[in-house]
């Protein structure tokens, strides 16, 4: 399939076309993700205070918390499932509250909660979100041959996803954000209840497409182990950002001999 | 973002409705049978109880079944809204409704499209029983069952509106019996469904005001007029009053900046 296809079939989200709305184009180099002083409170409990950070094309980023430190409430307003409140979020230079369209057409998402409807097979919920992204059918029909077989489950495409096992749902999930050929892929606490297999398979694919796709990944996870040497890394706890960077990096500033004993010491508190 | 890029959504969200209907073959069947109970028992019983005089749109005395045949239609497409509805909060709960918000089409065109979703299964399951009624003695003029479609989509928008206001609104699965108690049985009952409304106004002058307040009355009469090839037009002004109205609110319910979705994600 090539690259001219794919970008004709994608919802026809030209900067040009959407500057005439915005006055504000976005540079094409713009980076993937860029946060900037981001608040956000429900009520008089702070959720996000003053986060900021960015990624780059080909990253894999992980935002490493405890529970409750606020990855879940960030992955929601990256997504618009809510409005922020204060702070901005652009995603490859579109501002998400003012151009929700063209931000969420170029991003993916696997959400911690499993998204799949178990009473449609897995073509059918492929099909499904295809068609939320606009593409038409035999397009979405090749896109989705070729992603589910990236993931192994050309055999069980045709059954209901009820069926499936835990690691399997999440393959899925992974191939379904996929299909619309985001540039951008946010993985919230994905590994969450899968066995190692799984897991490991998971990881390798995420890092497959950072590294042959130049996908800019945002990887939540509250799990250290899952933070690797080649990562960058964001800890967050209790709403701030309390360091970033390469993982070397972030060891060095907390003065620290790995990533598990860095954490500690910066949160306080002893990490899974 | 292209026209074509709305219809393939419109179309996928349509026919997913569709499969899930398709898919749970009781909810389909349980869909028709609860009229038909009511048509071939209830009405059976009370043919002689509830005596109906002469009111538009029939010319002469008919059959208590062919009373309240436009009456079941009206409850086809209020348990099918409140179906939707169940299904929305369902999905929220179990999350899949999350894939629908990240769409990059905007979130009004999300819900207007589940709202037509919901539509083409209610008109779908009205034919259906209005084909079983027939059989039954029940039958309107042929063209009746042409005129009707507009009404059939004009007050299965409106209770689908309704069904999504309520969706932004529930914040759990268990509030759903609520909704049972406060919403569907009070607006079956306090319309003319099952009785012409002069019958209440009879018994009580303030109930029969009621009733005439309640704009599934007037999806009722709309439905009941175009089966007989007649237009109703204060029906028709309230139902769309209506629609406007609750599909301003559903969205503002599911606006991400202030609607109570974001209520919600605070008590989360």
């Amino acid at each position: 399939m090539g690259g001219e296809a794919v970008k004709g079939a994608m919802l026809d989200l030209k900067p040009e076309a959407a500057s005439r709305k915005t006055r504000h184009a976005p540079r094409p180099e713009a980076p993937p993700l860029v946060v900037e002083g981001l608040s956000h409170a429900f009520g008089p409990r702070q959720a996000l205070c003053e986060v900021s950070f960015e990624l780059d094309r080909g990253d894999r980023t992980v935002l490493l918390g405890l529970n409750g430190a606020g990855k879940t409430t960030l992955f929601s307003l990256i997504t618009r499932l809510y409005n922020h409140r204060g702070g901005s979020i652009r995603i490859f230079g579109w501002e998400i509250k003012q151009n929700p369209s063209e931000a969420l057409a170029r991003l993916g998402v696997v959400f911690q909660l499993p998204t799949l409807d178990p009473d449609l097979s897995v073509a059918q919920n492929l099909f499904y979100h295809a068609a939320l992204h606009g593409l038409p059918r035999r397009e979405a029909a090749a896109r989705i041959t070729r992603e589910i077989e990236r993931v192994g489950l050309t055999e069980r495409m045709h059954e209901k996803a009820r069926t499936l096992s835990g690691g399997q749902r999440r393959r899925v999930e992974i191939a379904r954000a996929l299909i619309h050929r985001p540039k951008m892929l946010l993985l919230d606490e994905a590994t969450v209840g899968l066995d190692i297999a799984s897991r490991q398979f998971l990881l390798d694919h995420v890092r497959m497409l950072c590294r042959e796709e130049g996908l800019a990944v945002l990887w939540a996870t509250h799990l250290i182990d899952e933070v690797d040497s080649e990562a960058r890394v964001i800890v967050l706890h209790k709403g701030r950002i309390l360091a970033k960077g390469p993982v070397p990096e972030v060891i060095r500033q907390a003065d620290a001999a790995s990533i598990r004993e860095a954490f500690d010491r910066l949160t306080g508190e002893r990490g899974a | 973002m292209k026209p074509i890029h709305y219809y393939r959504c419109l179309r996928g969200i349509v026919w997913r409705e569709g499969l899930r209907f398709l898919n749970q073959r009781g909810r389909f069947v349980a869909a028709l049978v609860r009229p038909l109970v009511w048509l071939v028992i209830f009405a059976a019983g009370f043919r002689f109880v509830l005596g109906v005089s002469i009111i538009p749109p029939y010319q002469t005395y008919i059959p208590y079944e062919e009373y309240i045949a436009p009456g079941l239609i009206g409850m086809i497409q209020l348990f099918q809204a409140m179906q939707s509805t169940l299904s929305m909060v369902w999905d929220r709960e179990m999350g899949s409704m999350r894939t629908l918000l990240v769409s990059p089409l905007p979130r009004w065109y999300l819900l207007v499209s589940k709202m037509v979703a919901t539509v083409a299964v209610s008109v779908l399951q009205s034919y259906v029983f209005l084909g079983i009624a027939y059989l039954w003695g029940i039958q309107p003029p042929p063209v009746g069952y042409v005129t009707v479609l507009p009404a059939l989509i004009l007050s299965g928008m409106m209770l689908s509106a309704l069904g999504l206001l309520i969706s932004s609104a529930i914040r759990q699965l268990e509030n759903f019996a609520g909704v049972m108690n406060f919403v569907i049985f009070p607006m079956f009952f306090a319309s003319s469904a099952l009785y012409p409304l002069w019958t209440v106004r009879e018994a009580n002058e303030k109930l029969y005001y009621f009733c005439m307040a309640n704009p599934f009355t007037h999806a009722v009469e709309l439905v009941r007029f175009a089966l007989y090839e007649k237009f109703n037009a204060e029906a028709c002004a309230v139902v769309v009053g209506a629609l406007v109205v609750f599909m301003a609110l559903a969205i503002l319910g599911y606006d991400p900046g202030r609607g109570l979705i974001v209520r919600r994600a605070a008590a989360e």
